[in-house]
């Protein structure tokens, strides 16, 4: 390789004003279209609700306050609840899917034994279905434990749609763990039970960050179907659900339940500023490197 | 130590508790779908073999309408988010400054409660005080305001706008991961060779991104086929049915009307079509993973 004379920007990305211009207009144009809804959202928040019910429409809010910010506390009843109840049931999800998705990683990576293949096709084809098609024996199911109308119902069926991608993530990232650790642990005498948790676990610390952090983010953003149909009690309600019962009312407090979307989703916005790569890293991971 | 007997207790025993798990949760509902989509089970306590009288029913019906308009919905869905994506990846893709930002800016539709980015939605596509209709008629587009869910074709287009919107940062993040694997050099010997920006564009980026397009495209086709949480918090599948793809249907029938027997033929029917994709998608993952390993 002939070195490269280094410059702070090579002459290949320089760009003329004109493609500039276009490059940014076509950003805007595009992020436009992914903020739209937070930015109506945010708008409608501050808006009276006099002046939200008015014509024409006005963009920007004339009275603007953070009023709703204020009352919707009120008028959301057990709107903490519902968002200690989000991430009560994200967290929970993450933590069962983490005892049983890291020893199964860490078998799909290192063994060879019959069927592997085909047990790995087998859990990656449960991706491909959403827990939608399987509603009707898992409503039964969940009835005939008696699990309706309580966490468990949200916990257990939202478990099992996340396993395989988290194992194939965690596989992934464990086989590029290098055998010979394994092997000197072998040779030391260690069982191989004490070399998982010794040995690999330690070193898989980063790869199941990584898939802890996709594995919450998915279950604090898929929480909908299953609170919908296996529980009916608002104690339960996750934040999707506990707003989603607002809005088939007669009246909908648009401004406070706008209010009360952009409290419920600003921890998430925030979160993914510093965990974004990671977002990132799981999703490439999963599906570029086989 | 990886073959011996032990070992593949060991993995075996590891593998036991995912395994049990997916069969409980997953894997028995599935055969107890095949087997009331048999039956006409109900609220009523009993159930009774029927053979196959639910398909005959649903096939009688409007269900063929209902599948045609799903691969309708879900093929314009996947065609625009990968279109869309594509465009932001190499937008992103461009060294200009401020790109850390606009990718973060790019991954909230993704992250927050997909729920709630649909009642946003929701607003905008109301009539009377709506975003869209509100501004397109504040910039005289249109004389009147035009509520989009309200009619079968605008809530039809609407829906489709709203999973587009949900998929895309996902999109746009995995081509842009894809982009950014290209090997630099290609670029620059094709750049020395004069070769001018939409060359490059044409001749090496996408190519380069085939594997990754496609790829997405499958995953996306899956998902979307199984989308419900849009258009059942947008239209509940109305009006009058035209957004009641098959996932609506049988929702709709199984736990609206407690049909279960019939619900279920129905989501068997999914299943066979989510089979498809799903046999076609470890076929192209498998060709292009041999391709590159040539």
């Amino acid at each position: 390789m002939k070195r490269k004379i280094k410059s702070p920007k090579p002459m290949i990305d320089r760009y003329r004003w004109y493609e500039t211009a276009a490059i940014y207009a076509g950003i805007f144009l595009f992020l436009s279209f992914v903020l739209a809804p937070f930015v109506e959202g945010f708008l409608v928040s501050l808006k009276p609700l006099s002046s939200l019910f008015s014509s024409p429409y006005n963009f920007w809010p004339e009275k603007g306050s953070f009023d709703a910010y204020i009352t919707m506390w009120e008028s959301v009843p057990g709107f903490w609840r519902y968002i200690v109840n989000s991430l009560f049931i994200s967290g929970t999800v993450t933590v069962v899917v983490l005892i049983l998705v890291v020893p199964a990683a860490y078998a799909f990576a290192r063994f060879e034994f019959p069927g592997r293949g085909a047990l790995l096709g087998a859990f990656l084809a449960v991706n491909m279905f959403s827990g939608a098609v399987l509603l009707i024996p898992l409503f039964r199911l969940m009835r005939s434990l008696g699990l309706l109308n309580s966490y468990f119902a949200m916990i257990v069926p939202g478990v099992a749609f996340l396993i395989p991608t988290a194992t194939w993530l965690l596989r992934t990232y464990m086989m590029r763990i290098p055998r010979e650790l394994d092997e000197a642990a072998w040779v030391d005498g260690a069982s191989r039970l004490y070399t998982l948790r010794r040995v690999i676990l330690p070193l898989a610390m980063p790869g199941i960050a990584v898939v802890a952090i996709t594995t919450f983010i998915g279950a604090y953003a898929q929480q909908f179907i299953f609170a919908l149909t296996f529980n009916s009690k608002t104690e339960f309600m996750p934040l999707a659900i506990g707003l989603f019962a607002y809005f088939g009312r007669q009246e909908v407090v648009w401004n406070e339940l706008m209010a009360a979307s952009f409290v419920g989703i600003t921890p998430v916005l925030i979160l993914i500023v510093f965990l974004q790569r990671y977002l990132v890293a799981g999703l490439t991971a999963g599906a570029v490197k086989q | 130590m990886t073959g011996s007997r032990s070992a593949v207790t060991f993995a075996l025993l590891l593998l036991l508790p995912a395994v049990l798990y997916i069969l409980f949760i997953v894997a028995y509902p599935l055969v107890e779908t095949v087997n009331l989509s048999f039956t006409d089970a109900a609220l009523k306590p009993t159930v009774n073999f029927v053979g196959t009288k639910n398909y005959q029913k649903i096939f009688g019906g409007e269900f063929p309408e209902v599948i045609g308009r799903t691969f309708v919905w879900t093929f314009f869905s996947v065609l625009i988010k990968m279109v869309i994506g594509t465009f932001g990846a190499v937008l992103l893709n461009a060294a200009v400054p401020g790109r850390a930002l606009f990718r973060i800016l790019t991954m909230p539709p993704w992250v927050v409660p997909i729920a709630i980015g649909i009642f946003m939605w929701g607003w905008m596509y109301n009539g009377q005080f709506g975003m869209i209709s509100g501004l397109l008629q504040n910039f005289g587009i249109t004389d009147g305001p035009i509520a989009w869910l309200a009619y079968g074709h605008t809530a039809f287009w609407a829906t489709i706008v709203t999973d587009v919107w949900i998929g895309v940062p996902m999109v746009t993040v995995y081509l842009l991961a894809a982009m950014q694997s290209i090997p630099k050099d290609l670029y620059e010997a094709a750049w020395t060779d004069g070769a001018g920006r939409f060359y490059r564009f044409r001749r090496i980026t996408l190519p380069m991104i085939v594997p990754a397009l496609i790829t997405m495209s499958m995953l996306s086709l899956i998902a979307t086929f199984n989308s419900f949480d849009i258009i059942w918090i947008l239209t509940r599948g109305g009006p009058s049915g035209d957004t009641t793809t098959m996932i609506i249907d049988t929702y709709k029938t199984a736990i609206g009307s407690y049909k279960y027997g019939e619900g279920a033929a129905r989501a068997v029917m999914i299943c066979l079509f989510l089979s498809v994709f799903c046999f076609f998608y470890f076929r192209v993952v498998s060709r292009i993973n041999t391709g590159e390993q040539r």
